[in-house]
């Protein structure tokens, strides 16, 4: 794949990134514009839209899976996500769970 | 902060007094024994502003035995205080204070640049490297921990020590229960130290991925270059929590915000949340370095190669991943919901398995091996028991509803004392005197080492073990003094007898330093111990040339120096020479780190003049570094062939 783009070819992993990205932009748009959705919704919508696109970004247009060290830097980008992943919704899940979340307004 | 002369500088407790005229006495001393030497320019040029990692390696095990030297004091006092009920030595502040010190210093100051000291000399050299990958930021990462260090270690004599714990937990660490300039050290200091630990994470992290010699596949790396590696990789990934975790805890007590206070919409729970997301992680950060450590000194000394060295490598990522999952069983009595508890006790029990997977690597690599007693392998192997004792104890805090029982009791403090001791600590000693003929051409004495092994071991679990019991019998941490009618006497004072056997053997572990350098005979090679299996044994001499090896090693297979010597061939046989580039020494890193220092210390009174002043002078040198475009120098030829011939005499 990676071959294609530097011998000089028709660069399709750009185009075709570049389309779903203004794809999923629009969808992001339209949902927030023209639907009556609740804004829970409509903001968890674009969340997911949202980190769709930035991996798009980095795989299409910034080759993080190219190269010698393609797969240390995608293995490392996920391991990085999934930790923060879990000290988040780890986090929020005991911060408003059992007898801690008395006396917080969350 | 308005604060009268005598509340700046501690005065009125003569424990302090004496601190206070022998660190006075102690200073003049090595200005005049250097000025008087005109030793000022060596120490500058050689030392201080050197990015050599072996150097960098030594200077930060030298500051790691001076804290265990202070830590090891605080705790001897933590011990007299308990020795008899009611006894007056220690007032309850100051107690709280020497307790919250002795934490700190212990993991923060003492764990942590030990091992990053060992790894700094081993690492590269196992790898096959001339250097590590960003040397300049090296020196930088030392820098920041020396000025940490000590900027945490004059709290004492200067506007008073942190006294909240080494949790820091709020809201006893909010302006309103600990006022006083006290934990804004605790938080300054540890971030200014922890900055340079994540650029020691990223630097290593990067050496190990990207410098192996050639052949060196991830697959034929050292066990400690792996551990150290997973340690890395655990770095980069827990230390941002705490420095986000302390920057908030800062702004709370410097800019009066409401994060973790008890006012307005503040959580003090989430401050206790966000350390143990650091603090777990933090707690393997120190032992599988550790791991590495015996891994390497037990299939040394029994000279067979690593048992299913493959299980040990995945059982380490797997305690990467594992350890970010388990940080609430440190607060399971904090009111969580039942689900939460069990959950994260389940996963605390399931990271006991990897742990416990590399003790029987370590036994069947000595099964049916041919055991050589040194004092490295004699801590390794004291290391076994001990540690399962440590881990076995840790399966049972990790039972949530157990855990009601033991939390905050002695039980705990005897737990996690015997992993980090029999884990960390021995570790320490063993890899220093193992690699003590890398870092000074001449080994350890070994009777005097042996003495230092049995009186510290005997005193540890004379210390230690005890305590499991005070905690059975409910004796909580942290407390100051108790009566009669608990009942606790007897084992208090066993375990202060214990403590003090082990001062005993960290004094007779410094003379034999001394002794050893007066009277152990030379090294003449490379391999001091003659049983060498990896590539920090190749070099020419026994301490490595700075550029550590004349022509990069190759590798075919797993303890690549023990293939070497059984197929014959020899490493310095090969003189084709080429330059060498090394890297150049640089200044702007302790001047920066200096910088960062008085910053942080006007911050700690609240002077923010001083505070801007040393802020703007961080920018200036940041500035001055990227206008430097010193790229390194070459090691000549004529140079390399005279340095090897030296070395080969
Ligand atoms: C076998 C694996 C281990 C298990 C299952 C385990 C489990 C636990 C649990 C449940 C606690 C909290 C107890 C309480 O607060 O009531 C704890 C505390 C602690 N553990 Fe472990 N542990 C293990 C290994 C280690 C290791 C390897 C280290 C470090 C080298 C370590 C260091 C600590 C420290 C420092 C604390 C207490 C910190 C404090 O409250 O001040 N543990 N451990
Ligand atoms: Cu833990």
């Amino acid at each position: 794949m990676s071959q294609q783009t530097k011998k000089g070819h028709f660069p399709w992993k750009h185009i075709i990134g570049f389309l779903i990205s203004i794809a999923l932009t629009l969808v992001a748009f339209a949902t927030a514009l023209w639907t009556d959705w609740s804004s829970t919704t409509i903001f968890i919508i674009i969340l997911i839209f949202a980190v769709i696109q930035a991996a798009l970004q980095l795989v299409m247009f910034m080759h993080m899976t190219e190269g010698e060290d393609g797969g240390l830097i995608s293995g490392n980008t996920l391991f990085g996500f999934f930790i923060a992943i879990v000290i988040i919704v780890g986090t929020y899940w005991l911060m408003t769970s059992g007898h801690m979340h008395m006396g917080m307004s969350m | 902060m308005d604060l009268k002369w005598n509340e700046f500088i501690i005065t009125g407790d003569p424990l302090i007094l004496g601190a206070q005229i022998s660190i006075l006495l102690g200073g003049i001393a090595v200005v005049a024994a250097l000025t008087y030497f005109k030793k000022w320019s060596w120490l500058w040029k050689e030392w201080l502003t050197s990015v050599d990692h072996k150097k960098l390696g030594i200077m930060y095990i030298l500051s790691a035995l001076l804290m265990l030297f202070r830590g090891g004091i605080d705790g001897l006092m933590i011990r007299t205080q308990l020795a008899k009920p009611g006894m007056e030595f220690l007032d309850p502040q100051h107690y709280n204070e020497v307790f919250s010190t002795h934490g700190v210093i212990m993991i923060l100051f003492m764990a942590m640049p030990f091992l990053i000291g060992l790894i700094n000399y081993i690492v590269p050299l196992q790898i096959g490297a001339r250097d590590v990958a960003f040397p300049y930021l090296n020196n930088l990462s030392f820098w920041t921990f020396f000025v940490g260090m000590a900027l945490f270690n004059i709290s004492f004599i200067i506007g008073g020590s942190p006294d909240a714990g080494w949790t820091g937990y709020t809201p006893l660490a909010t302006n309103e229960f600990s006022p006083g300039p006290g934990q804004n050290y605790y938080l300054l200091a540890i971030q200014i130290a922890g900055i340079g630990t994540l650029m020691t994470g990223i630097n290593f992290f990067v050496t190990i991925l990207k410098m192996r010699t050639k052949g060196m596949t991830l697959m034929k790396m050292s066990m400690f270059t792996w551990t150290s590696l997973i340690t890395m990789l655990i770095i980069i990934f827990a230390f941002p929590v705490l420095t986000v975790a302390l920057a908030m805890q800062t702004f709370d007590r410097l800019f009066g915000s409401v994060l973790f206070t008890l006012q307005g919409d503040g959580n003090p729970m989430l401050w206790v949340n966000l350390f143990w997301v650091w603090g777990h992680p933090e707690v393997y950060i120190v032992i599988l370095p550790a791991f590495g450590i015996f891994s390497e000194i037990i299939s040394t000394f029994a000279r067979k190669q690593l048992f299913a060295y493959k299980a040990m490598v995945v059982s380490i990522v797997t305690i990467s991943v594992l350890s970010f999952l388990v940080w609430v069983h440190h607060f399971f009595t904090m009111g969580n919901s039942a689900e939460a508890n069990s959950f994260f006790s389940i996963t605390t029990m399931a990271i006991s398995i990897p742990t416990g997977v590399k003790i029987f690597n370590w036994l069947f690599t000595m099964y049916r091996g041919r055991i050589t007693f040194t004092t490295p392998m004699l801590w390794s192997l004291a290391f076994i028991p001990n540690f399962v004792i440590g881990g076995v104890t840790g399966v049972m805090l990790a039972m949530a509803a157990a855990d009601y029982q033991y939390h905050n009791t002695y039980f705990l403090v005897s737990h996690f004392h015997y992993v980090l001791i029999s884990g960390t600590v021995f570790a320490c000693f063993a890899g220093l005197i193992y690699w003590y003929p890398k870092m000074f051409g001449h080994k350890l004495n070994e009777k005097i080492g042996k003495w230092a092994f049995w009186i510290f071991v005997i005193g540890f679990n004379v210390c230690f073990f005890p305590q499991y019991f005070l905690g059975l019998d409910g004796m909580p941490r942290r407390i100051s003094t108790y009566l009669p009618e608990d009942g606790w006497t007897g084992l208090n004072m066993i375990s202060t007898i214990g403590a003090f056997m082990m001062g005993l053997a960290f004094l007779i572990f410094v003379y034999n330093i001394y002794y050893s350098w007066r009277y152990s005979p030379r090294e003449k090679t490379g391999d001091a111990w003659g049983l060498g299996r990896n590539l920090e044994w190749a070099t020419t001499s026994s301490i490595p040339p700075h550029y550590n090896f004349a022509v990069l090693p190759e590798v075919t297979g797993l303890d690549p120096y023990w293939d070497m010597k059984e197929k014959g061939l020899d490493q310095q046989k090969n003189t084709d020479y080429k330059p060498i580039h090394m890297p150049s020494n640089s200044s702007t890193p302790a001047i920066m780190s200096a910088l960062m220092g008085m910053a942080a210390f006007g911050l700690v009174f609240q002077w923010y003049w001083v505070g801007i002043v040393g802020a703007v002078g961080i920018f200036i040198t940041m500035i001055v570094r990227s206008f430097d475009y010193n790229d390194g120098y070459y090691v000549s030829v004529e140079e390399i062939k005279e340095t090897e011939a030296k070395a080969n005499k």
